[in-house]
């Protein structure tokens, strides 16, 4: 062995962190992005086969019962963007529920990743640009098959893709940082679901307009951030009347809440990481 | 002597009221094999957290490589392997693709990762089952594969916390001998145990910890020389008579210790104090000579025994 003084040994080090702090994010994501291998299946048949389902069932279903549309477009076209802002939403709660609780606890891989040059921040980064990356391939599918059904008048649609994304994004960066704090599972998940994501489902103006609630429900959707996600979809795929200023809060609220709720999962991951 | 790769200095870890790790000090010298040796709870893992840069330190000091963690965590962990003491392969990849995708983490090309995987896998004795599921991997490949994972980077220092604990006789030569290896190769070892034959055959120095703090620091046979006797007997008369007859062969030895199912009498010649007990009329259930180990020396530093 060649004998190394120590200053050669630092200056080694500080060498092998710089390509580690700078792509770190990106090493996680490619890891990641490699598990998904292990469920690929599950995950294009969820692509393929959930949007299908959902529009025969809605779509062409339901709509039989709603002849006049809704505010001038035709059922399916009004419930499609709901549909896809739903899928992303799916697919990042996913996502953001159990392979956080496994990865601190019954496969804790985080720990093995921040033994390297990774830190906390870095893993939570790469998990969130593998489940973008997710959403965003599973939100093409169904805006290819809505096309495909007819469900999108306008030229700008495909802005809907975006749209129900940052949805999804800002939904899971909410979940990840309260699981993210999970030492012990005592149902969480299933509480989770049960309270958050299915009425989120519900009461978001996705089946119909949100004004179609007593008012004492509407505070519902205007915190839902699948409301605020899905009226921006509107807005793309068949140009949904309403005033700018709304428009300008959807996004601003669905990119304030994943700007907090990334912030809030890097802290807890940082902290947890640092035993 | 060549300047210490790892240098701490009143090194403390507190977690509210606990303190885990109580201002301890040592260093470990390049190429040298280091050994914290202690029961379950003496800090030992928390003491390699710190030095694995991972574990923010409460107070002290601590270089690693010339370089604070709190700044420098890392750049430290570039150079560093660690095998931790709970497996933490990704169950979701198979053997080889652990080996590539932890590659990456160090900033390494994939052709690189790649080359070093194979051989790695080599080393770890894993080519053959490279395309399995880790979960069909025995507890003892699972370590082999953590290991080899550790060494991706080629590291200048492998820290193992507790790495053969849970494994069968036979997987544990192999680790060892595995280990063995890359001592020989120079890389700088960092090990907890509380296993004292693995202390014995893989380190060159090492401090025995008792609740967080240090109660001696040498070479396993010179811990065996200061703190205990070239032999020991043991000899049992039954667990109702042990502690009656101590009092009666007190005189016996150097030094004793009672426990509960045995009495241990240190000496220079353990045959001629067991024909002494006998002349005595005293006939012991067992008895049993042998040479002193580090159980003796913690034994005799703590009054406990290791594995308790």
């Amino acid at each position: 062995m060649t004998v190394q003084t120590i200053r050669e040994d630092s200056a080694r080090a500080i060498a092998g962190g710089v390509a580690p702090r700078r792509w770190g994010s990106w090493y996680i994501a490619e890891h990641r992005i490699r598990a998904m291998k292990g469920y690929a299946g599950d995950a294009i048949f969820q692509s393929f086969g959930n949007p299908l389902i959902y529009l025969f069932a809605l779509g062409v279903g339901l709509a039989s019962l709603v002849p006049q549309g809704v505010g001038g477009v035709t059922y399916l076209q009004f419930v499609a963007p709901a549909l896809m802002a739903t899928a992303a939403m799916t697919v990042a709660a996913n996502e953001t529920s159990y392979p956080v609780l496994m990865g601190f606890k019954w496969n804790p891989i985080f720990f093995g990743m921040n033994a390297s040059p990774i830190t906390g921040a870095q893993i939570v980064n790469g998990m969130m640009i593998q489940i973008a990356l997710r959403a965003v391939v599973t939100v093409a599918i169904y805006f290819g098959v809505i096309v495909l059904f007819g469900g999108v008048p306008s030229a700008t649609g495909w802005l809907a893709i975006g749209a129900a994304t940052l949805t999804g994004m800002a939904i899971g960066v909410v979940i990840s940082s309260y699981t993210s704090t999970i030492t012990e599972d005592r149902g969480q998940m299933a509480m989770l679901q049960r309270f958050g994501i299915t009425p989120l489902f519900l009461f978001s103006g996705t089946f119909f307009p949100l004004e179609q609630l007593p008012i004492y429900l509407q505070p519902i959707g205007w915190i839902s951030p699948l409301w605020h996600g899905t009226e921006l979809g509107r807005v793309a795929t068949y140009g949904l009347e309403e005033p700018i200023w709304l428009t300008v809060t959807h996004v601003g609220y669905l990119t304030t809440l994943f700007l907090v709720g990334l912030w809030a999962t890097r802290k807890h991951f940082t902290r947890r990481l640092n035993k | 002597m060549p300047q210490p790769v790892i240098t701490a200095s009143q090194l403390t870890k507190t977690y509210g009221d606990f303190t885990a790790v109580d201002a301890i000090d040592f260093e470990v010298a390049p190429g040298e094999s280091f050994g914290l040796l202690g029961p379950t709870g003496a800090g030992k893992s928390t003491t390699m957290r710190m030095v694995g840069a991972v574990s923010t330190r409460t107070s002290g000091d601590l270089s690693i490589l010339g370089l604070d963690p709190n700044a420098h965590g890392p750049d430290i962990r570039s150079q560093l392997g660690v095998v931790p003491q709970q497996d933490n392969l990704d169950q979701e990849l198979r053997v080889r693709d652990n080996l590539l995708v932890y590659g990456r983490y160090f900033g390494l090309p994939r052709s690189v990762v790649a080359e070093r995987a194979d051989a790695l896998l080599e080393f770890a004795q894993l080519a053959d089952r490279r395309k399995s599921k880790v979960d069909d991997l025995s507890g003892g490949m699972k370590r082999r594969l953590t290991i080899a994972r550790a060494l991706i980077n080629e590291p200048r220092i492998l820290l193992l916390d507790e790495p053969t604990t849970g494994l069968d006789p036979q997987a544990r030569h192999i680790l060892w001998d595995r280990l063995f290896r890359l001592k020989e190769q120079g890389t700088t070892l960092v090990l907890t145990t509380h296993y004292m034959d693995e202390a014995e055959q893989l380190c060159d120095r090492l401090v025995v910890v008792d609740k967080g703090r240090i109660m001696a620091e040498g070479s396993p046979a010179s811990l065996i020389r200061e703190y205990s006797s070239k032999e020991v007997l043991e000899v049992r008369f039954g667990s109702d008579k042990n502690a009656e007859i101590a009092e009666s062969i007190r005189d016996i030895g150097e030094r004793h210790e009672v426990l509960p199912d045995r009495i241990l009498i240190y000496t220079g010649n353990g045959e001629a104090e067991l024909e002494q007990i006998t002349q005595r009329g005293l006939q012991p259930i067992t008895s049993l000579v042998r040479r002193s180990s580090l159980e003796d020396v913690f034994l005799r530093l703590t009054g406990r025994s290791l594995i308790e």
